[in-house]
């Protein structure tokens, strides 16, 4: 059985602007911008579902207060 | 399925919803990628952090980041233009038990606002200012701002600024360094990830060492703006690590946190009982309106030239008013000129609050030369007195509902020894026609208006000669 993530993410579509900092400053890569569009009219960022560290830097790339919630696995 | 835990979430210090629009109230107003945002976060976690949100309050500029209160849960003032530094000054000494942050940005406190950051800083006022530099005046559209980087283009350097031009972009760091009392001051950067991180830090230092009392702290920021720019926000974030970065060196400027010890609340001021004693006031604190003199309202118009001792005379009715116990106010108004100018003041006199100080319709015009006469006796409430130098009549016609004295008052004064006395002559005859003060308060006002020994003895013989000339009908 293939080991969980350490880390995941939880991404507001309707609260992002879709400004791709936290792509750009994800240091595993597991982000993107969307196809689609969001109410706002932005391709807002989605997750690729795994390999999130749970490390934080989008969370503090992200100009938006409430666009990003990162957890851990619980110690 | 393992357990997971939210390590990283939208601060408490934040609203849940933003009330400025009525929809989309979970978004900022900020631009995508924006250097704001980033900014309102770390300030919201070192909030959190420091567990001061409830004494917290935020004064907020103008510019982008003029609407930080409809984001941030804590206390907000919005400052004008320039003035948040001072307003949070004022805000920390009125309440010192709360945390003030000033929040502005490099056209708000590097242009218009140089001289209150520059003062502040100098005073070590123990606030914490969070200073966003983003090297342009983004609201406004993209003028250039006093930290715009040379070459750089703006609407009103579209060539790029050049330093012969416009000057060099302006170091707030490296000039508020200059200065003796500030405690910390540092620059950072939101140019990648570590930098960021290095922001987070520096922004709790600052706002860390107001809570400990430490004094002045100011954190620079360098901060993106993708749109003014014209750069998508990777490229934005880029260009303040390498090209703003080299014009703005990060780092500490200066750090004197650990052995700086808690500065001293400000010195209380005097208790109001006490100020009339300090102001030598005989009277003490009785107010007029106490001893049913609600009515009493002079307004007095004193008018001359520069020389005549016009203000002077202003002076000595508002500060013996204080001893009567009235409210009082004295307004000059005058030409650069020391001597031969228009000079004339405005004083009132009431038992009730002033509204304003300014006299345009007075009821007691004391013209200590001609053309003052000339010009105000129009303006004189019926009913009120005029007060003038010499006998002639006014050219433009005397007005028969009005009471009025005309004397040689400067000659007066020029025989008792000092022309310049003319102007307590003139009081005199007006106390003398009026009783509009008390006599034991015009002599307390005069010990402290007139320092001279000389003049003091002069005075109070110009002031008798004024009342006898009113008594007596005519001057001897």
């Amino acid at each position: 059985m293939e080991k969980p993530d350490r880390g995941m993410v939880r991404l507001s579509a309707e609260e992002c602007k879709g400004c791709g900092l936290c792509v750009e400053a994800c240091p595993p890569k597991v982000l993107r911008l969307a196809d689609g569009l969001n109410r706002s009219g932005y391709h807002p960022v989605c997750y690729l579902n795994r390999g999130c560290t749970g490390c934080g830097i989008c969370f503090y790339a992200c100009p938006e207060p409430g666009a990003i919630v990162v957890l851990r696995v619980a110690a | 399925m393992p357990e997971y835990t939210v390590i990283h979430e939208k601060a408490r210090s934040f609203y849940d919803l933003y009330e400025r629009k009525a929809e989309l109230q979970h978004q900022t107003h900020y631009c995508p990628g924006c250097g704001h945002g980033i900014v309102h976060k770390l300030v919201a976690e070192a909030i959190d952090e420091l567990g001061i949100q409830d004494r917290t309050i935020l004064v907020t500029p103008v510019g982008c980041s003029v609407f930080g209160y409809y984001y941030f849960d804590v206390g907000n003032v919005q400052a004008a233009h320039g003035r948040a530094s001072a307003v949070a000054c004022a805000v920390k000494r009125a309440l010192p038990e709360s945390v003030v942050l000033s929040y502005q940005g490099d056209g708000d406190l590097a242009a218009i606002g140089t001289a209150e950051i520059l003062h502040a800083a100098n005073r070590g006022e123990n606030i914490t200012v969070i200073f966003v530099n983003n090297a342009i005046y983004a609201m406004t559209g993209g003028q250039m701002a006093p930290t715009t980087l040379l070459g750089q283009s703006s609407t009103t350097t579209p060539s790029g600024r050049n330093e012969w031009n416009e000057g060099y972009p302006l170091h707030v760091c490296e000039l508020l360094a200059a200065l003796e009392a500030p405690v910390y001051l540092e620059r950072v950067a939101l140019g990648n990830n570590k930098q960021i991180m290095g922001a987070a830090r520096a922004v709790r230092r600052a706002i860390g060492n107001q809570v400990k009392s430490l004094g002045f702290s100011l954190v620079e920021i360098l901060s993106p703006c993708p749109t003014i720019w014209r750069k998508d926000p990777v490229e934005a974030q880029h260009w303040v690590r390498d090209e703003m970065a080299k014009v703005f060196p990060l780092g500490v400027f200066r750090d004197r946190g650990t052995e700086a010890g808690a500065r001293p609340a400000a010195a209380p001021p005097p208790a109001l009982d006490e100020v009339p004693r300090l102001l030598g006031i005989v009277n003490g604190s009785r107010l007029m309106t106490d001893r049913g003199g609600a009515t009493v309202d002079w307004r007095i118009k004193v008018a001359g030239f520069g020389g005549q001792g016009v203000l002077m005379l202003g002076e000595v009715l508002a500060e013996a008013g204080l001893d009567a116990g009235m409210e009082v106010s004295w307004l000059p108004s005058y030409g650069p000129e020391m001597r031969s100018g228009t000079s004339n003041c405005h004083v009132r006199l009431a038992a009730a609050p002033i509204d304003s100080p300014l006299v345009s319709r007075p009821n007691v015009l004391l013209a200590l030369n001609q053309p003052s006469l000339e010009k105000f006796l129009p303006t004189v409430e019926p009913g009120g007195w005029v007060f003038y130098n010499g006998q002639t009549p006014p050219r433009n016609g005397v007005r028969a509902d009005v009471r009025v004295i005309g004397r040689p008052f400067t000659q007066v004064g020029d025989e008792l020894g000092d022309a310049r006395a003319g102007n307590m002559v003139m009081l005199g005859a007006l106390l003398e026609a009026t009783g509009l003060l008390p006599d034991e308060a015009v002599e307390g006002a005069l010990k402290r208006v007139v320092k001279s020994e000389r003049w003091l003895e002069l005075d109070r013989r110009a002031l008798a000669r004024g009342r006898a000339a009113v008594r007596e009908g005519s001057l001897p």
